[in-house]
């Protein structure tokens, strides 16, 4: 199997759908000739022309209206907003149009959209292009969240999201996009190429969505996280010797509680690790989750580790990201007898 | 520095206000006949005049005149009429109907119904429009209009089409040419852009035509609208129904004080009119003409309809409170079946006993088609879709936490 990039398994998850679906048209700000900020769909216009690859004005509300219009024509529209950070001005469009229309017209119309955009921080993007929104989406009813963390995934997921019939924001972890990140930042990058999950077929296939991935099989302690989260808990867990279980969500919501009851009823101990900011974030409705499906299991309150309730800091990034050593030490504390 | 004068906020104020007579001077009006008609290739820049003048085909006394007059026989006017006379009809039953509290809410489009149906028998079957609240005529205008079930959606009963997830009047009929009424204004007009922008990917025939009104086009979806709409050159028809009133602001507020909402469109570089909406052949006739281009791949064309919002904005409002209540009577642009009846008479198609058949004809079909829709229950009496039906249709396939909850209702 060939190793690609996470840039390259979403291009490739694009090209394998705009080959096998002509229903599927790609846009967004300078996707087209330029192939995207992030060469996510570098040389698709080339290949599948102008009409189904194109550029669009500068207007994120616009990007997600024409989306909703074209899929209540009959189109699979793939919709790419540059940064997550810059969804706010298409909120009505995802939360009061794409995410309800089925529901309103009772299945007379539809929107089966994707909407693509790259979260997270990590690249000194500062307040404006670092932050996570999964929660503002997952508290919408009627829209999928997505996160896949690795190349495997993100093009499985995607070619899933852009197959489903309902909406799906697809959120894609940046700071993943070239290698896997556990929060070491003074380290070397580690390219995909070097990592197992950086193997991903040429071909078409599904992850499926609703789906949860046990990343790091474990005993003593299950860690609920995604995106670049399940890596940094990777390190916690390697560097504290704390036999911790990591699932990877991978879909946010709706999701697979089944993966996560049967683990933290096996491990009785759990924390949740996310990098958006805590209060009201989605780790809140894991925790809940957890308390309502595995109370009489718990030997420990169950520990969030997040970003600070703060607007993502440009020169304080590394204090606000959440390292390995702050979910090392929630590990140790609900460990403690 | 005394020169200075201290600056001042100017907050538009409407041209009438309950006892202060309407001054309706504002509305610049043109004599029937005298604005031209450009070629349908015409440059959207050639259009800034059409942009501020006023489209208008019947004169006072019923004359269709000027290049703007559609060749159409009298079988096409007859059905026009009915189709305006049964919005009225509807209208005016359903109103009552809510004040019987069998409906939670109406909206009537007493005064504007020559627009929805002068348009609806301009597009193809297979267009698609994208209305807002008080588009109902492009419904009731059709051979084949949907009266029963429509009764249905407003009565929020059994067989109501929608399932009773939404308020009366937010109709979806997808196989007419009808897409769901969201309630959140502004949104449906970038999205039929998305819809054309769709058809011409796929090398259709079929066309978009986009519905708003004067006060939401402030809204940002309505700008990014024509953007769009102009950038690809989309097959879409972009309709601004300026019926004077958003519920209590008049349309000053949404900066209709020193331009036109037409003259938006020229800016954004896509062919405007601004058109008499009580004039049944004028709406027609610029209807067709916006269409053709379209079809023609010359692009988007925005139509600023002028008219007046007889009724209240809806069954929640008074607007007696804010309004001069004899400015219907007053508005220089009439009543717009009135003002065909009286066309169809002068060419001696039609005779007051004609109209008093047909106006009988269309309330016994009103009125059958509401005892058959009464049938199927009401909000009121309960008769609506059972309680699990609320948790369809959020996804497409059920999510475990969706059947979860619906369980702790113990349905």
């Amino acid at each position: 199997m060939p190793a690609m990039s996470m840039i390259q398994a979403l291009r490739s998850a694009m090209d394998v759908m705009l080959e096998r679906d002509p229903d599927v048209v790609v846009f967004g700000e300078d996707v087209g000739n330029f192939g995207g900020v992030f060469r996510c769909t570098e040389g698709l216009q080339a290949k599948y022309g102008t009409s189904r690859v194109f550029d669009t004005p500068i207007s994120e509300g616009g990007i997600v209206g024409i989306a909703v219009g074209m899929g209540a024509y009959g189109l699979r529209p793939v919709a790419e907003i540059q940064f997550a950070d810059y969804f706010y001005p298409a909120s009505d469009q995802i939360v009061s149009e794409a995410a309800r229309l089925r529901y309103r017209s009772a299945g007379d119309f539809t929107a089966p959209i994707t909407v693509r955009m790259p979260c997270g921080g990590g690249i000194y993007g500062g307040q404006t292009h670092s932050q996570s929104p999964e929660a503002l989406f997952t508290h919408v009813c009627g829209i999928r969240t997505v996160m896949p963390s690795n190349p495997y995934d993100a093009k499985g997921l995607l070619i899933a999201s852009i197959e489903n019939n309902d909406p799906v924001m697809f959120l894609e972890p940046k700071r993943l996009y070239n290698g896997p990140f556990d929060g070491h930042h003074d380290r070397p990058i580690v390219p995909w190429s070097r990592h197992p999950l950086g193997e991903v077929p040429d071909g078409y296939y599904t992850v499926p969505l609703e789906s949860a991935r046990v990343f790091r099989a474990g005993n003593d302690v299950t860690v609920l996280a995604y995106g670049t989260m399940v890596y940094v808990s990777e390190a916690a867990a390697s560097e504290t010797g704390i036999d911790a279980e990591i699932i990877d969500l991978r879909s946010v919501w709706p999701l697979d509680l089944d993966a996560i009851v049967d683990s933290v009823k096996r491990t009785r101990r759990c924390i949740v690790v996310h990098e958006a900011t805590r209060t009201s974030g989605f780790g809140a409705e894991l925790v809940s989750l957890v308390q309502e499906h595995c109370f009489y299991h718990l030997e420990a309150p169950v520990e969030r580790v997040t970003g600070f309730d703060t607007p993502y800091p440009h020169a304080q990034e590394w204090v606000y990201f959440p390292s390995p050593d702050r979910v090392g030490r929630a590990l140790q504390r609900v460990m403690e007898p | 520095m005394n020169d200075q004068r201290a600056l001042r906020l100017h907050v538009p104020e409407p041209a009438g206000r309950p006892g202060h007579r309407t001054d309706f001077s504002y509305l610049h009006l043109s004599p029937a006949g005298e604005v031209r008609k450009p070629p349908v290739d015409t440059a959207p820049r050639a259009t800034a005049d059409l942009a501020y003048a006023l489209v208008r085909v019947l004169d006072d006394d019923g004359r269709a005149v000027g290049a703007w007059a559609p060749d159409v026989d009298a079988a096409f006017l007859k059905k026009g009429l009915r189709g305006m006379i049964r919005t009225r009809v509807f209208d005016a039953r359903m109103l009552v109907a809510q004040r019987q509290k069998k409906l939670s809410f109406y909206m009537q489009s007493l005064g504007e119904e020559a627009i929805g149906t002068a348009h609806a028998m301009a597009l193809q079957d297979g267009d698609m429009c994208f209305p807002t609240y008080r588009q109902q005529s492009l419904l009731l205008a059709r051979d084949d209009a949907p009266i029963v079930p429509m009764m249905c959606q407003l009565l929020s009963n059994e067989r109501d089409p929608i399932k009773g997830r939404q308020m009366p009047v937010m109709y979806s009929f997808k196989r007419l040419g009808f897409f769901s009424i969201s309630g959140n204004l502004a949104t449906q007009f970038i999205q039929a852009v998305g819809w054309a922008m769709a058809s011409a990917i796929k090398g259709d025939t079929r066309i978009a035509s986009g519905w708003i009104g004067d006060g939401a086009t402030a809204e940002a979806d309505f700008h990014t609208a024509l953007t769009f709409a102009h950038v690809y050159r989309a097959p879409v028809i972009l309709n601004v129904v300026n019926n004077q009133w958003a519920i209590s602001s008049f349309q000053y507020v949404a900066g209709g004080e020193q331009t036109t909402f037409a003259a938006r469109g020229t800016g954004c570089g896509i062919a405007s009119l601004r058109v008499d909406g009580n004039d049944f052949l004028a709406v027609y006739s610029v209807s067709r003409w916006a269409a053709e281009r379209a079809r023609s791949n010359l692009g988007p064309t925005l139509i600023e309809w002028i008219t007046y919002r007889a009724g209240a904005h809806s069954t929640s409002d008074d607007p007696t409170k804010y309004r001069p209540a004899e400015d219907w009577k007053r508005f220089p642009l009439g009543d717009p079946i009135e003002r065909l009846k009286r066309h169809m008479i002068a060419r001696g198609v039609w005779s007051e006993a004609d109209h008093g058949a047909l106006q009988q004809e269309v309330e016994g079909e009103v009125v059958a088609a509401q005892k058959e829709a009464e049938r199927s229950g009401s909000l009121a009496d309960g008769h609506v879709f059972p309680p699990r039906e609320m948790f369809e249709d959020v996804f497409e396939q059920m999510p475990s936490h969706l059947v979860r909850q619906r369980r702790e209702l113990g349905i």
